[in-house]
């Protein structure tokens, strides 16, 4: 039995490796050139509001990674069967039932995040990431390909989330993780209440994006 | 009196865009044009204005536990709201599909100002967002039509504040890095700014 799974992976492999050029690039290409949240401009919300701490936000990107990932994979297997007039509906329906997988989950073991977040879990069934990527990629690509590039996306979007989160935190109250640094090395220190605000990430943002793309050397034509 | 000041609660304080940041994908996408943005966002107010209603209807005859007795006594220990997710995100996308079959039928060139944005619009996170909000504070059916109407005013105020924005905006001098999507982060962030001062208020 064993044996005659090994093969068949062998011979799998050799057709495409799992982890060829090609689907090495899905999982890297979205952490910069094709960032889900500076380039792409999908998911805003949620990375506005649940940015004010690392800790919510960091369980925010795994519920997104997860869902993404996952409703990728199925609608990916199911793509050649869904009539393109209901498809939206077809597509909510296998990403709500992800996300009350992921509400459920949170609420029995991270109850005090899960208080936090609040909507925002639920939300993640409109998070433009999700969609888009059901509609731009796993539509038209085989499940393993989709799968990846649904972890792929979901990378990108929790690196924009804990850098913005990152500063958010250290500057608007002085902590990571919860934990007082300055206070504890003995630093007064007085936070600044902009960055605690929605408004604050969305000037982050607009920097974070400025940076990229000075970087880059990318320019819109507007 | 209450529902009045609810209704500005949840225009100005409450604002979806500057105080929750809800519905920002397609704020940011559809916002180039004062004339589109108006009409993406009364297509918002439609929407909220339409299903928070339904959903409240749903929720409370439906899905809250004990919520079914009406029907048979024997439902009355059934708790469906592990549910509300997907009944919410099935009757926005059911509805605005109808909505937009039946406006493509009777109305054509309400269709062509209004009806492109409906399929958008399943996917906005404030539709959803004013639902989820519905079921957390404790409205009553009035309270919630009014909350969603208000909200979708809100939404409409905030988006066709920006794209009056951006149409000037093409006139100014931007470094070319922030050309386009960073200058708009910014000033939404300062408009967020502008419309914190509303938040002295209290109603």
């Amino acid at each position: 039995m064993s044996t005659e799974t090994l093969t068949v992976q062998k011979t799998a492999e050799k057709k495409e490796g799992l982890f060829s050029k090609k689907n090495r690039k899905l999982l890297t290409d979205p952490l910069d050139n094709n960032n889900p949240v500076t380039v792409q401009v999908l998911g805003i919300c949620s990375s506005l509001a649940v940015t004010v701490q690392m800790k919510p936000a960091f369980f925010m990107c795994l519920g997104l990674m997860f869902v993404t990932a996952c409703s990728n994979l199925f609608i990916s297997m199911l793509r050649n069967t869904i009539p393109s007039r209901i498809r939206i509906i077809v597509q909510l329906a296998v990403v709500s039932l992800f996300v009350i997988l992921v509400d459920e989950l949170l609420k029995a073991y991270a109850f005090e995040v899960s208080k936090r977040l609040s909507v925002f879990v639920g939300l993640i069934i409109t998070n433009c990431i999700v969609m888009g990527r059901l509609e731009a990629y796993a539509m038209a690509n085989k499940p393993w390909p989709s799968f990846l590039d649904g972890i792929g996306n979901g990378i990108g979007y929790s690196a924009i989330l804990l850098t913005l989160a990152f500063v958010r935190e250290l500057l608007g109250s002085g902590s990571l993780w919860g934990y007082k640094i300055f206070e504890s090395a003995g630093i007064p220190f007085i936070g600044n209440g902009v960055l605690m605000m929605p408004a604050g990430a969305c000037l982050l943002i607009g920097v974070l994006i400025w940076a990229q793309r000075a970087r880059n050397g990318y320019t819109e034509a507007d | 009196m209450e529902l009045a000041n609810l209704f500005i609660k949840s225009v100005f304080i409450d604002n979806m865009i500057f105080a929750y940041f809800l519905g920002m994908c397609s704020y940011l996408a559809v916002s180039k044009k004062v004339t589109t943005a108006f009409g993406l966002g009364m297509a918002v107010i439609f929407v909220l204005g339409f299903t928070i209603p339904i959903n409240w209807l749903v929720q409370n005859y439906f899905l809250n536990e004990g919520a079914m007795a009406w029907i048979s006594p024997k439902f009355a220990t059934v708790d469906l709201s592990f549910l509300s997710f997907i009944v919410f995100i099935s009757v926005i996308a059911a509805f605005t599909q109808l909505t937009e079959m039946a406006v493509e039928k009777l109305s054509p060139s309400l269709y062509n100002s209004l009806g492109i944005f409906l399929p958008l619009i399943a996917v906005n996170c404030s539709i959803l967002g004013g639902a989820l909000f519905m079921l957390q504070r404790p409205y009553n059916f009035v309270e919630a039509t009014t909350f969603g109407f208000g909200s979708g005013l809100g939404w409409l105020l905030a988006i066709v504040a920006l794209a009056a924005v951006r149409e000037k905006l093409k006139y100014s001098n931007v470094p070319a890095p922030l050309k386009g999507l960073g200058i708009t982060f910014i000033i939404v962030g300062l408009m967020s700014f502008g419309f914190l001062s509303f938040m002295g208020f209290s109603l």
